[in-house]
């Protein structure tokens, strides 16, 4: 009977810091919502390449900044 | 250990994860992407560091916690630039009205403290247990206990009380919120 009235009284009254499991419950889907937006993407080539880089013993992965996509084209033109 | 064909397989399956805990905590999807390039680049060359057995993403998740707080004090967060470089990692574009719920949602995260926000996002969206998000963050469970029961309380107060009128037509949270003084 006493954990039952507790029980009851936990999912009608706010819980530590103010917080209702409604709201919690809320905030905890909203959460993994945009998180998950990005975990659904997968890799982005540009990452799959660099760990495949690293295939040949020795090999140094090539740094490449904002992400452009051009291969091998370190050298001058 | 050495870098083995199946430690690189559990490499690249963490990197959507680390993503999206990149974006959460930048607020921006190109330094995001940085912050993943180069934790994969300091994770690879630090390999030899990992012990086997123990908990590949939350190692590389602390990689990459260490290096944006190290990079944060060198420079602000581009908070004018988060919701519009955000907006464009989304694959599909959510309806009106969720979109307009999911960017309060984001301003209210951005608000809060930093510590807050990365407690909230490893153990409310990575997963974490507070273990590990404790062992991420180099503190003690009870403090990111603490700072999640903090995040949420904020946000709560950010999007459900303020804005109570206008969320929508959830009878349950505006009736306890409007019954909260009687």
């Amino acid at each position: 009977m006493k954990d039952l009235k507790s029980q009851a009284s936990k999912s009608t009254t706010p819980g530590k810091g103010g917080l209702t499991p409604e709201i919690q419950s809320r905030i905890g889907h909203q959460l993994r919502a945009m998180y998950d937006d990005v975990v659904r993407q997968g890799v982005p080539d540009r990452f799959a390449e660099l760990i495949k880089k690293l295939d040949a013993p020795g090999a140094t992965p090539q740094v490449e900044n904002g992400g452009g996509s051009n291969d091998n084209n370190n050298g001058r033109d | 250990m050495p870098l083995t064909d199946s430690l690189r397989n559990d490499i690249l399956a963490a990197v959507p994860s680390l993503r999206a805990f990149a974006i959460s905590l930048s607020g921006n999807a190109d330094r995001a992407d940085d912050l993943v390039q180069e934790t994969l680049l300091r994770a690879l060359a630090n390999i030899d560091s990992f012990q086997p057995g123990s908990n590949l993403p939350a190692w590389l998740f602390t990689i990459l916690r260490n290096l944006f707080r190290s990079d944060y004090r060198k420079r602000r967060r581009e908070v004018e630039d988060a919701e519009g470089n955000y907006a464009k990692t989304l694959k599909t574009q959510p309806s009106q009205n969720a979109h307009l719920e999911f960017e309060e949602f984001r301003t209210a995260l951005d608000k809060l403290p930093q510590d807050q926000r990365e407690a909230l996002i490893l153990v409310g969206a990575s997963g974490f247990s507070y273990e590990d998000a404790a062992s991420i963050c180099g503190c003690a469970v009870g403090t990111i206990k603490s700072r999640v029961n903090r995040a949420r309380s904020k946000l709560a107060a950010l999007l459900y009380v303020d804005g109570a009128e206008d969320f929508g037509p959830d009878e349950t949270i505006r009736a306890v919120i409007g019954g909260s003084g009687g």
